[in-house]
């Protein structure tokens, strides 16, 4: 089947199976490979991505369910050559280290703050508890998260 | 690498749509909602639909509204617009209470009610929820609509009234005075299935249980219901000893089994504990004296 997306902005259509799940649709379509395949199973959030206005586990969407959406992936945070805030506050806070939640952590970031602009450190954790940073880095995470809010763009 | 097997796509644009498409791909077609439950289960091969009916473009099935005495909930809602929504929550804080502790917040946005409780996974926690509420279930199919209370709409583990070709449209729930509810769960971990629910609505006329809706999950209630318990209660007075009555004939009843997520006798120590607590909430909640 034939599916066109509008990832990051860019239109983009191609065939696909329509059992593709939405994750390797970015990642081996369309080389983002910035969206992380993780768990597989909806547990871990490394392939978080937004679809239309709602972050997904797109490891759980198939492409064909994007077909004629809207999907932000973390290549997408960055304007014009100027990080989102969210990408700064990481980058401020050491909010990764080996960096493979990262994006999903970034995404569900943006949406908070989008919807609360100052959440308090609960209110951060339980936004991102459906997602797991093995490195058990949650504290500089919620600091980052925590910057973003306090520096908007 | 976790993928599902091959299958065909179709995108239903209105319910009417959805149901010709159901009609002419038979029964082994499947609605495709949330994709929560059904596309992991496509992934270990549990499930092998040979067509998938898309429904997510159906906003026609997306909506909470008070209407006619009763709240009703559209099937495609998802559980992070139950959990949001004020108008459920302030009559029924059951659906707050049991929606927050459902999976975690990225699973909640997209799964849907519906497909919660049409895959009937026997640890669900909607089936409870609405069961003890005693909701009602609107199902539509190539002849019209019919109404199954939600006692009803669980044949078996995995199975339900829905026939091929007819689709979950609606929740109701009948917003009575008096009322007040409440859900309690145990997990293992936050947004794991629980080793063992309980919800309670609780109906109080002055200080009697006028009616009593008890709700278990995952402990083998025959209809995720406590009937025995229920009956107990109708007519009775709203104190601390009854609802532990409440609890140890709720017990009495179920059947738990053993399996990973914790022994049979914890589980029906937990039906039990459960139980006590949910009716002891719902009753603050119907007397206005406690959250």
């Amino acid at each position: 089947m034939q599916v066109t997306v509008h990832v990051n902005g860019v239109t983009h259509t191609r065939e696909v199976e329509p059992r593709l799940l939405l994750i390797h649709f970015l990642r081996d379509d369309l080389r983002l490979t910035g969206s992380h395949w993780g768990c597989d199973t909806s547990n871990c959030g490394a392939c978080v991505v937004w679809l239309d206005e709602t972050p997904v586990k797109s490891c759980t969407v198939l492409a064909a369910m994007a077909d004629g959406h809207r999907v932000l992936t973390v290549e997408g945070l960055e304007r014009g050559g100027v990080l989102d805030p969210i990408q700064r506050g990481f980058a401020e806070c050491h909010g990764l280290q080996c960096g493979f939640c990262t994006p999903g952590m970034m995404l569900t970031g943006r949406w908070l703050l989008d919807h609360d602009p100052d959440p308090s450190p609960a209110t951060i954790r339980e936004a991102l508890s459906g997602q797991i940073c093995r490195c058990t880095g949650y504290e500089n995470i919620v600091r980052s998260v925590r910057w973003a809010a306090e520096h908007p763009a | 690498m976790q993928v599902p097997a091959y299958v065909e796509y179709e995108k239903a644009t209105s319910v009417e749509h959805a149901l010709g498409l159901l009609a002419r791909f038979g029964p082994e077609a499947r609605i495709l909602a949330g994709g929560h439950s059904l596309i992991p289960m496509m992934k270990l091969r549990l499930a092998q639909p040979e067509t998938l009916i898309d429904i997510n473009g159906l906003g026609e099935l997306c909506y909470i509204r008070v209407t006619g005495g009763e709240l009703r909930i559209g099937t495609l809602t998802r559980h992070a617009q139950l959990l949001d929504s004020a108008a459920a929550g302030r009559h029924f804080a059951i659906l707050h209470d049991a929606e927050r502790v459902i999976a975690d917040p990225i699973v909640r946005s997209w799964g849907t009610v519906g497909g919660s409780l049409c895959q009937a996974d026997p640890s669900e926690d909607l089936s409870a929820t609405f069961a003890a509420l005693k909701a009602t279930m609107l199902i539509q199919g190539p002849g019209g609509s019919r109404t199954v209370p939600a006692r009803e709409f669980h044949t078996g583990p995995y199975e339900t009234v829905v026939a091929p070709g007819e689709l979950l449209t609606e929740i109701r729930i009948a917003i009575r005075p008096g009322g007040g509810s409440a859900y309690a769960k145990v997990g293992r971990r936050v947004g794991d299935w629980p080793v063992g629910a309980a919800g309670a609505a609780i109906w109080l006329a002055g200080d009697t249980i006028a009616d009593a809706g008890i709700g278990l999950t995952a402990v083998g209630a025959q209809h995720f219901a406590a009937a025995e318990a229920e009956e107990f209660l109708r007519g009775g007075p709203a104190t601390e000893a009854s609802f532990a009555r409440a609890g140890e004939i709720a017990a009495e009843h179920c059947q738990p089994s053993s399996d990973q997520r914790g022994p049979a006798d914890y589980k029906r120590h937990l039906a039990r504990e459960l139980t006590t607590r949910a009716l002891r909430s719902a009753v603050r909640r119907a007397r206005g004296t406690g959250t």
